[in-house]
């Protein structure tokens, strides 16, 4: 009696199935590499695949937590691409134009600047959604088409190079053996944890996620919540665009943080939060983060041509919609399959399409092995 | 407000005055956009007289480089009226350059058989799209957005390499030129205006062309009053589908070759142009030469930069986000002013 209840209760915790589904992708990896799980240690850093995922997905997981905070508040944010590419050009081109483009003050002030721009960015999202009631797919429009554009105005249409050691710290650098933005990442997660879960911040979000107008009503500055949250998201999309400029010494006007919204948003999906709002999970969107990341690193270690990457992608996004639907859940399944998940309304919902989501999640993947 | 009753037509309890009632029309977004159009190009007369600017091909030069675009534009147009969004179109379009390169040069099927074929799969992709969103009540954006990864994906699963295509039929069919006596239009350029057509006459003249109306405006009362909710919903995804597989064609066409990277981002150009052309985001509200005058506007801001010259294209990208800012915050104000 009592080892089945904590099976249930550990299989109805709302982050077991997309961990279960990101712990098989990775075991999907150990019979074509068998050293996967291994980690070296060379010229005192650490090496190996583990690692590598955590590297190259962090800046995914960066702009996934700022966009779980939008969606939670029942909003949408698709300017997150262009901020990238707009951060990233203001700092390189700010540290392209310095005498010592490895002086420290000089890459201090640049990482400023390009955050000062995703807070302006942000407050014009927040301004168009609270104040003058914008769809937020539309308002949020505006950035994704603009931006692009002037994040190639300050390169000038170039790809601006640098060499500077201590910018390239944050995305290529290691600190206590370990790549730098991995600290960067871990602090940004548990800054947002401490103050969604441990202040009534997260509470408030979500009250104006699930009503904005009765939580105006009870007292909730909702506006005020929303524009926060844009900023926020804004603010985590340009510490990504310093990573991934920083990572490649170079800002792309044009490429960088391409699609990186629509990763985003599938990885907060992944991680169980509704896109209806009014819930969240940060943990989740990490997980779900790292399962898009492991399921890119998967296809290119079994050696599926990496064309198809998109296809899979596409693939788990219609799977996990499908199963976050209740309707077809009951089409499906049956109405007993569809009453057990879709009776605990409300609350479960979440986190019930974030474990079936996850389950067949696996599917697509399991024709790769 | 209340104090002047005496409404005949009593739908309204209050007499609306004559600039409240210009405020209100419906039409008034359209002939802001068309007014925006007559005096972009007329300062770009002033401006490039000399270069050449007036001569009538260069407005006719307006539809054929835009071809595509606009047939694109009028099938989100639909998706839009009956308030969805499609976020695939450009994947479709992507898409349908490689299918239609990759058959006709690498496998030698015949032109006129590969076009109904793109067509069809494009339909059929829409369908597809619109019976998840309607069947599985998902939101269109979540939807349409796996379109997007899935269509952009079998584009480099087809090749990963752009294929050119140096087919006679294309290359002929591409340099027709029909002549209008000051000027001539590509074939493209005729089939997008026929398109456009089509699409006006079906969204103000027929059941189905109401019925998208009616689901934008209120699907909840449209469902109440019995009309098709679903199948319409289905429709206008198809519709959608089928006007990006036929922009695609066109897109083919005018560049003749097929690239997985062709029209990346290009449903924002469509949905950047159905707002400016005046239609509401949330539905129900808009008319599709408004479309028309959207697409013309974005294709004079890249006219004017290049006889510009010192401009550089990304100047495109931010005029557009200016005027679809514009033109979203004009439409705010008068929905706003309606409901109070």
């Amino acid at each position: 009696m009592s080892t089945t209840s904590r099976w249930r209760a550990l299989t109805h915790h709302h982050l077991f199935w997309p961990v279960a589904v990101l712990v098989f992708l990775l075991l999907v990896n150990v019979p074509f590499t068998p050293d996967f799980f291994s980690v070296k240690m060379t010229d005192g850093h650490l090496y190996g695949s583990l690692v590598s995922i955590v590297l190259f997905g962090s800046p995914l997981i960066l702009v996934a937590v700022g966009m779980t905070v939008v969606i939670a508040t029942g909003g949408i944010d698709l300017s997150v691409g262009a901020v990238v590419a707009i951060t990233g050009a203001l700092a390189c081109s700010y540290i392209s134009h310095q005498a010592d483009q490895g002086a420290l003050s000089g890459v201090l002030l640049a990482m400023g600047l390009g955050l000062l721009a995703a807070v302006v960015c942000g407050l014009w999202n927040g301004f168009l959604v609270a104040r003058m009631g914008i769809q937020p797919i539309i308002a949020t429009l505006i950035i994704m088409v603009a931006g692009r554009g002037v994040a190639q105005l300050i390169t000038d249409g170039q790809i601006i190079t640098i060499e500077s050691k201590p910018y390239e710290l944050i995305g290529g650098g290691y600190w206590l053996t370990l790549p730098f933005s991995i600290f960067v990442v871990a602090v940004v997660v548990a800054v947002t944890v401490a103050l969604t879960r441990r202040t009534a911040l997260g509470l408030l979000i979500e009250a104006v996620g699930g009503n904005a107008e009765a939580s105006r009503l009870v007292g909730i500055r909702s506006r005020r919540i929303k524009i926060m949250v844009y900023v926020f998201c804004a603010l985590c999309a340009a510490i990504a665009g310093l990573m991934i400029s920083s990572n490649t010494s170079a800002a792309d006007g044009n490429n960088a943080g391409l699609w990186i919204e629509l990763d985003a948003i599938l990885a907060v999906v992944i991680g169980g939060t509704s896109l209806l709002g009014g819930r969240f999970s940060i943990g989740g969107t990490v997980v779900g983060a790292l399962v898009i990341q492991t399921l890119t690193t998967t296809i290119y270690t079994i050696g599926v041509p990496t064309q198809t990457n998109l296809v899979f992608k596409a693939a788990v996004v219609i799977v996990v919609c499908l199963l976050q639907s209740p309707k077809f859940r009951a089409k499906v399944f049956g109405a007993k399959f569809g009453a057990r998940f879709g009776a605990k309304s409300g609350a479960k919902t979440a986190v019930a399409s974030a474990d079936t989501a996850a389950e067949t999640d696996a599917a697509p993947k399991m024709e790769v092995s | 407000m209340s104090a002047t009753t005496q409404s005949p037509t009593a739908a309204d309890s209050r007499t609306p005055s004559k600039a409240q009632r210009l405020l209100g029309d419906r039409r008034l977004p359209v002939a802001a956009t068309a007014l925006l159009f007559l005096v972009m190009y007329g300062v770009g007369l002033g401006r490039y007289q000399y270069y050449g600017f007036a001569e009538p091909q260069v407005f006719l030069n307006l539809f054929i480089d835009n071809s595509y675009l606009l047939v694109a534009a009028v099938g989100v147009t639909f998706v839009i009226l009956s308030g969805g969004i499609d976020l695939s179109v450009g994947s479709v379009i992507g898409f349908t350059t490689m299918f239609t390169a990759w058959l006709v040069e690498r496998q030698g099927v015949p032109l006129l058989l590969v076009i109904p074929m793109a067509l069809v799969v494009g339909a059929f992709g829409g369908f597809l799209m619109g019976y998840v969103i309607h069947n599985f009540e998902i939101q269109p954006f979540i939807v349409t957005l796996a379109g997007l990864f899935l269509f952009r994906g079998l584009c480099l699963v087809i090749s990963k390499e752009s294929i050119s295509i140096s087919d006679s039929a294309v290359s002929s069919m591409a340099q027709t030129q029909v002549s209008l006596g000051m000027g001539f239009l590509s074939i493209g350029a005729i089939v997008s205006l026929v398109v456009l057509a089509v699409a006006f006459y079906v969204l103000h003249y027929t059941r189905f062309g109401r019925r998208v109306y009616a689901i934008g405006g209120n699907g909840q009362s449209a469902l109440l009053m019995g009309l098709p909710q679903g199948g319409t919903t289905i429709a206008v995804y198809t519709v959608s589908g089928f006007c990006s597989a036929l922009a695609g064609l066109l897109f083919t066409l005018y560049i003749q070759s097929g690239d997985p990277l062709h029209a990346t981002g290009m449903e924002l150009d469509a949905i950047a142009a159905v707002v400016i052309g005046g239609t509401l985001l949330t539905g129900g509200s808009g008319y599709v030469v408004g479309t028309l005058f959207g697409v013309l506007v974005l294709g004079l801001i890249k006219s004017i930069i290049q006889f510009e010259g010192t401009l550089s294209s990304w100047w495109t990208k931010i005029a557009t986000g200016v005027l679809l800012c514009a033109f979203i915050l004009v439409q705010r104000v008068m929905t706003g002013r309606k409901k109070t």
